[in-house]
């Protein structure tokens, strides 16, 4: 689950870089960017998730 | 590679700017105080010195090879040509500061704040890895974060990068605008706590079998409060020699600045005030405490670019969402941050970039800046927090991060540096058992 949302977040950096470097209107610019950003965010959640302290173990 | 000529900067420009950027290294002892404060009493000298440490391993990284990555705008730099747009992605300097000019260039004074501002990168991912990171471990993972993380981000910021681009070459606003540092410094410190607090895993006694965390309370809520005063004053000096620098700010205007500093701070501390004084019925010091900082870095990003009432909320937003950052860490995600690195640093740095684009107010040829800004996040998201997690990750491999159980049992003081911070206050055996 880590590495998936290590994935998706690079996946979803190269969504936003793609965009501003092949799209020229700003409107679909910015549709991509925020297409971008979600796909980053489910990433996060992936991530954060997978680092969750697992409970039954004590620290 | 190109190379264009460096823009001047006037005599009152240049010499307000060495005033502002002398006064930055407060802003590093005051994060150094924090962490120290929010800290156990049994770890108080460990913290201390590995401030001073990371922030000499951070400057000498940056001396050795972080500036030749970053370079300053204007300088030598790769550029890509995409779709027919160039595209500066790493500067083309020699290290050493080889190719710095001399005698009060902008590139010198930048190159000057930076290295002060590395250092206080560095001194971020200190706070999450309290009471449990080995001296050795922080200062390798310092060295790679001003060798390499810091520098690529902050040219692209800073130094000319394709960031800074996005006005000129997709007509996004003015390009990404960041004037003091708060994605640059802070978000990119605070996502490297992140990674540190997740290698690292939480200190021993903080979780129970059934998740549920304990309260780990910071050993001197007077270290901590001083802390953020000396912040304040750190602050100034970055905000307002990076908006001269970085942001083409006049010497008029960092009065401006100034109080946009100021309001920030004090309307995040009392957010974080009043909530903390409406959910447990009295103030919290050291949430207090993290509400100011977590203003002062969402300042560093509109402390240029919003009006003081637009500063002054940007400001009470941050003091909320870092209160309600560091419960939801610490309850819900089972991250220990004993500091609130992450939430101060990371959560405030991010809404601080995207407060620039949602606050500033409009102006003709401005479309578009909240898309640039927004990219500027994504940037962070999906680059930085990779690579520093990876590396850090890859350091954890070859060089165990986590000090041993015994180093944690005992405190880092003794277990490290053979003696304590505060020696008078250890209750020896003979000591309870004569009379």
């Amino acid at each position: 689950m880590r590495i998936a949302g290590f994935l998706l977040l690079l996946a979803g950096w190269g969504i936003v870089l793609s965009a501003v470097a092949l799209l020229r209107p700003v409107s679909p610019i910015a549709g991509f960017v925020m297409a971008g950003t979600g796909v980053e965010v489910l990433g996060l959640v992936l991530v954060i998730r997978s680092h969750r302290f697992p409970r039954g173990e004590r620290r | 590679m190109t190379h264009a000529p460096v823009p001047g900067l006037s005599e009152t420009a240049a010499a307000l700017c060495v005033v502002f950027i002398f006064l930055v290294p407060l802003a590093a002892a005051g994060i150094s105080l924090i962490n120290a404060g929010l800290g156990r009493s049994r770890s108080a000298a460990h913290a201390m010195l590995s401030s001073l440490c990371v922030f000499a391993v951070a400057v000498l990284a940056y001396f050795f090879c972080g500036f030749s990555w970053q370079g300053f705008a204007a300088g030598p730099a790769h550029v890509v040509t995409v779709a027919g747009k160039p595209w500066n992605w790493i500067a083309a300097e020699p290290f050493f500061f080889r190719g710095l000019p001399p005698e009060g260039s902008p590139a010198s004074l930048a190159a000057l704040l930076q290295m002060f501002s590395v250092g206080l990168a560095a001194l971020i991912p200190l706070g999450a890895g309290t009471d449990r990171w080995r001296l050795g471990a922080a200062c390798a993972s310092s060295a790679l974060l001003a060798g390499w993380t810091y520098p690529i981000f902050a040219h692209w910021v800073w130094g000319g990068g394709w960031l800074s681009q996005l006005g000129v070459n997709c007509g996004l606003g003015r390009g990404f605008l960041d004037a003091g540092g708060a994605s640059s410094i802070q978000a990119l410190g605070g996502l490297t706590a992140w990674s540190i607090a997740c290698i690292l895993g939480p200190r021993r006694g903080k979780y129970a079998m059934d998740g549920a965390p304990a309260a780990i309370p910071g050993h001197n809520a007077v270290l901590v409060l001083f802390g953020c005063f000396l912040a304040l004053a750190g602050w100034f000096g970055l905000n307002c020699a990076g908006s001269i620098l970085f942001a083409g700010a006049a010497p008029g205007a960092v009065a401006g600045v100034a109080i946009n500093t100021t309001l920030s701070a004090a309307m995040a501390a009392l957010a974080a005030a009043a909530i903390t004084r409406a959910r447990f019925g009295r103030p919290d010091a050291s949430l207090c405490a993290n509400g100011w900082v977590g203003g002062l870095v969402a300042s560093s990003a509109v402390c240029a670019f919003l009006s003081p009432a637009a500063s002054a909320l940007a400001g009470l937003v941050a003091g909320a969402l870092v209160t309600f950052s560091v419960e939801w860490l610490d309850m819900h995600l089972g991250v220990d941050d004993p500091g609130g690195s992450i939430s101060v640093h990371a959560v405030g740095g991010i809404w601080g970039v995207l407060a620039v684009g949602l606050l500033a107010r409009a102006t003709p040829g401005d479309s578009g800046q909240l898309v640039a800004q927004l990219v500027g996040v994504a940037t962070l998201l999906g680059f930085v927090l990779p690579l520093t997690y990876s590396l850090n990750w890859l350091l954890n491999r070859c060089y165990r991060q986590r000090v041993a159980a015994e180093g944690e049992r005992q405190g880092m003081d003794l277990y490290e540096l053979g003696a304590g911070a505060y020696p008078e206050f250890v209750i020896h055996r003979e000591d309870l058992t004569q009379g």
